[in-house]
């Protein structure tokens, strides 16, 4: 049977590794390279990495870091950051992302989505959601690292990419982010049963057991989390380990 | 230590540096990315890597020439050959991703075709993504040292249904089940549906195994 993936997320900032709460106030937590080799020597199941100051500054992904990255990540890595084009696509692929995550441009230009799948296949194309709930808890999809919104119900914007052919939805709520308190298990639940492609609960993991919770509440494939890994003792073989003794299918 | 040339396949679309670094680590000396068919011409052994679109990556290895250079080498019973994700399903007769005219016609290494995932239940997501086992099936040696029903890293969205089932090397438990590698039983040519190359320590013995054909 396929097993759920604990995924850490490693987001990039200008020169190093950040940790932030509700995509600001963003803390240094060391360097990309270190961290991929321990979770390299760890063997988890896969990492996000995600560079959140090149939408905002328009700049196009760091293709040579990543190619240094990637040279010492001997697990599936997803990419994202700055990818607009069909070209930034191919060049991550080419220096080892194995999948490519897409938010703002994906808003932009939705046949980005569709290109994309058509030339590197629907599996490598994962599209990133950033939910904020305004009004009266009402969830809504924002782009540009969080700053804006799009005007988009995140549920009817998860059909649509899987539509155009998305692989792989990686759903994040940025208040939850980096508060610690639990996944948004009801953001989480009606996304994964308005699509079926895989979905990737994120924001606001701060024991194992919140991973349990999002994993038998909703249909989730796979959970990502990275304060409780940059500032706890936590780690994903500990998580895997309390995921099994509750039932969970992992890798172990 | 493998000596000799490994040629890794590079057809444009794919995450070739993974493949290219995991060899390294597990023993090959000489390893080579080319889309210059005289590499695969002169070749020992003879990787085809993953990622992209059936008919997109068909169509390069076409029109650089590539096409002839594998087909060429592989039927000689000396060269090894290795295709992981999508470099297995091009080993199949035909395959119907990226076409809307019918099949789209492969390499034809090993008799059979690919198709879409069929989704069984609401569990099951296509894409196929994440870590999954392996059974093994028959004597093919490419999962020796390797735990039974070991886990590897799938991320895929269509499979290669064998026409021979002979060929069959492993199989995975997912809708309804499929062939999740190969081997040919009177060459040394290989397919694995998971990517070895980000499979870790089971990918690794894997890819041991195959360099010590």
């Amino acid at each position: 049977m396929l097993k759920a993936r604990i995924i850490p997320t490693l987001l990039f900032k200008d020169v190093g590794l950040v940790k932030g709460v509700s995509f600001d106030s963003w803390r240094r937590v060391g360097a990309a390279m270190q961290s991929v080799r321990v979770y390299n020597l760890r063997e988890v199941d896969e990492l996000v990495f995600l560079d959140i100051a090149a939408t905002p500054s328009g700049q196009r992904p760091n293709f040579h870091e990543i190619d240094d990255l990637a040279d010492n990540c001997f697990m599936p890595m997803t990419v994202g950051g700055g990818v607009k084009t069909i070209e930034d696509i191919r060049d991550l692929l080419a220096v080892g992302a194995d999948k490519v995550a897409i938010n703002t441009a994906a808003i932009d230009t939705p046949e980005l989505i569709r290109d994309g799948a058509r030339e590197f296949g629907s599996q490598c194309i994962v599209i990133s959601i950033d939910v904020r709930r305004g009004e009266g808890g009402k969830p809504e999809t924002a782009t540009h690292c969080g700053r804006q919104l799009a005007g988009r119900d995140p549920v009817e914007w998860a059909k649509q990419v899987e539509h155009l052919g998305a692989g792989e939805i990686l759903l994040t709520s940025v208040e939850r982010d980096g508060a610690m308190q639990g996944y948004d298990i009801d953001l989480v639940r009606d996304v994964t049963a308005a699509v079926n492609i895989p979905v990737i609960a994120s924001g606001g993991c701060g024991n194992y057991a919140h991973m349990a919770e999002v994993l038998t509440q909703t249909r989730a494939s796979a959970v990502a989390a990275a304060s409780i890994f940059h500032f706890t003792e936590q780690t994903p073989r500990e998580a895997k380990k309390f995921l099994a003794a509750n039932g969970i299918r992992v890798r172990l | 230590m493998a000596a000799g040339l490994t040629v890794v396949v590079d057809y444009g679309l794919c995450n070739i540096d993974s493949m290219i670094r995991a060899l390294e680590e597990c023993g090959a000396t000489q390893v080579e990315r080319t889309r210059d068919p005289r590499q695969v011409d002169r070749a020992d052994r003879i990787v085809l890597p993953g990622v992209g679109n059936f008919a997109a990556a068909m169509r390069n290895l076409k029109d650089w020439g590539l096409l002839t250079s594998i087909k060429a080498r592989s039927a000689s019973r000396e060269v090894p050959f290795l295709g992981a994700c999508l470099g297995m399903q091009l080993m199949a007769t035909s395959g119907e991703e990226g076409s809307t005219a019918g099949p789209i016609e492969g390499l034809g290494l090993v008799d059979g075709e690919v198709v879409k995932l069929q989704q069984q239940n609401a569990d099951e997501r296509i894409p196929h993504i994440g870590w999954n086992e392996v059974a093994r099936k028959g004597h093919s040696g490419l999962f020796d040292g390797i735990p039974e029903a070991g886990d590897f890293y799938f991320v895929h969205s269509y499979h290669m249904k064998l026409r021979t089932e002979s060929a069959e090397a492993g199989r995975t438990p997912v809708c309804g089940g499929f062939t999740s590698a190969i081997a040919l039983t009177d060459k040394p040519i290989f397919g694995t549906q998971f990517h070895p190359e980000k499979s870790q320590k089971n990918g690794f013995q894997l890819l041991r195994n195959f360099l010590a054909v």
